[in-house]
């Protein structure tokens, strides 16, 4: 990070694409080499709701827990080099997971050297009422409906906000930054945007940041993790390096991993995860810019090495997405393997008898579900028939507004292991659970409707 | 020439919603227009007839020699609605890739595929 400001170089090293990611990642990203940024990305649309509910039954809860052992890995980092963390591991509840990480330092005898920006304001669930009364309708961006359609079930709410109350956080010398719901991208975004000091209508480079971000908010699926192209060469997926953003002051970045990791860095590998998840590739939305992803070039830059520029984008919207999560019912899946001769035939006649005993039970779903795993489970009829499959699960799955029939449904499976079609096996894991779905309300509003605060804490 | 996809392309998919995304991205950059003249939105909606309930959308990333589909209706309401083993449509992917297209020889030879006369 010295010289001319054309030549500055910002490592940003990705260390966590999503809660339950690989724990030994952080710690390897800060060891592996140099980076000047680890950032974690901890929350998916359904992880509010969660968090929300362990905040209820403990209002010290409500953020990712995974996040204080990730901390304690590299606080030699942090505390020595210098090396600043960017995550939204804050959840529902950021105030509290910084406190968390204070005690941490303590612990680990760095907490002098601590010094955290916790980022609020995205959680909006105590002030919806208020919201609807001043005439935010958070009709739901799918279907239309008014929010007023679930509002007693809600159970969490959060906009989505961008980098600028992180970049407030840095700027205000943080070495830790926590946030809520911030997005993804803005992990990755923000810190570029603070070293450059890329002014907020500087729509090309704020929008190569989100580029950046969108590569590495997954983690190593960007690196040779789930990669398709050429999947029997990728070497040494037990010690796949997770990758790093080597960006510039001009939006250029090249893609990379530390030397002696194992995966792969190459154009078809980042190319794979540009397309991860996308909508219309011209209009990629965030809070700061839209990005233009028919814009991207990506080249080689040697072994593991990728580069990537030409990236364009314009003025975002008026508006922030906000995700609103809310009791749906419930659900349950249970299964049984069903083996050679005929496997598929067998699979099925079970599939008949069930279906027909939850009938005669009179009892009503929203919805009920076979799939026969091993023969047409993710593929459906483009995989064949299944008759030749020497094993099938026949896996089946109900959900409806009535906890009871769910519940009753979950015992109708295991009886057909003496009372159904015979060579079955597989029903060891018992009566399957009866699960209540949160489901996943995606709405627009205002940005002016939300303010954002950063509060430094050490 | 019959040409399955999966031998000219690789792809990753993904998913918003009840809408699965999938990304197809050609092998080679001469085989990209392979892709834009025959794996179009009717060609797809065909191909996927029995697991869509909604429509499909194409995209074009020429840039990335790729083309990006929307799969409407793909996942039996998805996220935590979803009763599917592919809930968040991981594998559609692979399925798109199933797909076989009957490239004209003119094509095919433009694209320098082996094996045309």
């Amino acid at each position: 990070m010295s010289g001319s400001s054309k030549d500055k170089v910002v490592r940003v090293a990705s260390g966590q694409g999503f809660w339950g990611d690989w724990l030994e990642a952080p710690r390897r990203q800060v060891e592996g080499g140099p980076v000047d940024y680890l950032m974690l990305d901890y929350l998916a649309e359904v992880t509010m709701s969660i968090l929300q509910k362990q905040k209820e039954r403990d209002p010290r809860m409500g953020y990712a827990r995974d996040f204080i052992g990730a901390m304690e890995s590299v606080f030699p980092a942090v505390a020595e080099r210098g090396v600043k963390v960017i995550a939204n591991a804050g959840g529902v509840n950021p105030t509290a997971c910084a406190d968390a990480v204070l005690e941490a330092a303590t612990r680990h005898g760095v907490r002098g050297r601590i010094r955290i920006g916790v980022v609020t304001g995205d959680d909006i669930l105590s002030r919806l009422d208020d919201l609807l009364a001043a005439g935010h309708e958070l009709k739901n961006m799918d279907t239309g409906e008014p929010l007023a359609t679930v509002r007693d079930r809600v159970l969490s709410a959060n906009a989505y906000i961008g980098s600028t109350p992180i970049v407030e956080a840095l700027q205000q010398g943080a070495n830790v930054v926590v946030t809520g719901r911030s997005t993804d991208t803005s992990l990755t975004m923000a810190p570029l945007r603070h070293e450059f000091g890329w002014a907020a209508d500087d729509w090309n480079a704020l929008a190569a940041g989100i580029v950046a971000g969108h590569i590495l908010e997954c983690g190593a699926q960007c690196s040779g993790g789930n990669c398709l192209h050429e999947w029997r060469s990728i070497p040494d997926l037990a010690n796949i390096g997770y990758p790093i953003a080597e960006a510039r002051a001009d939006g250029s970045f090249v893609i990379t991993k530390h030397p002696g990791t194992g995966g792969r860095v190459s154009v078809p590998s980042v190319t794979e995860q540009l397309v991860y998840e996308m909508g219309d590739p011209h209009a990629y939305i965030t809070p700061d810019v839209v990005a233009d992803f028919t814009s991207i070039r990506v080249a080689g830059d040697g072994e593991n090495r990728v580069r990537v520029h030409g990236i364009t984008g314009t003025h975002p919207t008026p508006f922030l997405k906000v995700s609103i999560a809310y009791r749906s019912g419930f659900k349950a899946v249970g299964s049984l393997v069903y083996s050679w001769p005929d496997a598929m035939e067998k699979a099925q006649l079970a599939d008949r008898v069930l279906r027909e005993r939850l009938d005669r039970l009179g009892l009503r779903f929203d919805q009920v579900l076979s799939e026969f795993v091993g023969a047409t489970a993710t593929h459906g009829s483009l995989a064949g028939d299944g008759r030749d499959a020497p094993e099938v699960q026949y896996r089946i799955g109900v959900r409806g507004g009535d906890r009871a029939a769910v519940e009753r449904f979950t015992r109708e499976i295991a009886p057909l292991v003496l009372n159904g079609p015979p060579s079955v096996t597989g029903f060891a894991g018992g009566r399957p659970k009866v699960e209540e779905i949160v489901a996943y309300w995606p709405a627009l509003l205002d940005k002016r409707a939300v303010s954002t605060a950063v509060t430094i804490v050490e | 020439m019959q040409v399955r996809l999966l031998d000219i392309a690789h792809a990753r998919s993904g998913d918003k919603g009840d809408t699965a995304n999938v990304g197809v991205i050609a092998l080679r950059p001469e085989w990209y227009p392979l892709l834009e003249r025959y794996v179009t939105r009717d060609a797809v909606a065909a191909h996927f007839t029995e697991q869509l309930t909604g429509g499909v959308v194409r995209f074009e990333l020429p840039n990335l020699g790729a083309l990006n589909f929307l799969l409407h209706g793909a996942l039996d309401g998805g996220g935590t609605l979803s009763l599917k083993t592919d809930a968040q449509g991981k594998v559609y992917s692979t399925a798109l890739l199933r797909m076989v297209i009957d490239v004209s020889e003119a094509d095919a030879r433009a694209a320098g595929l082996a094996g045309t006369s």
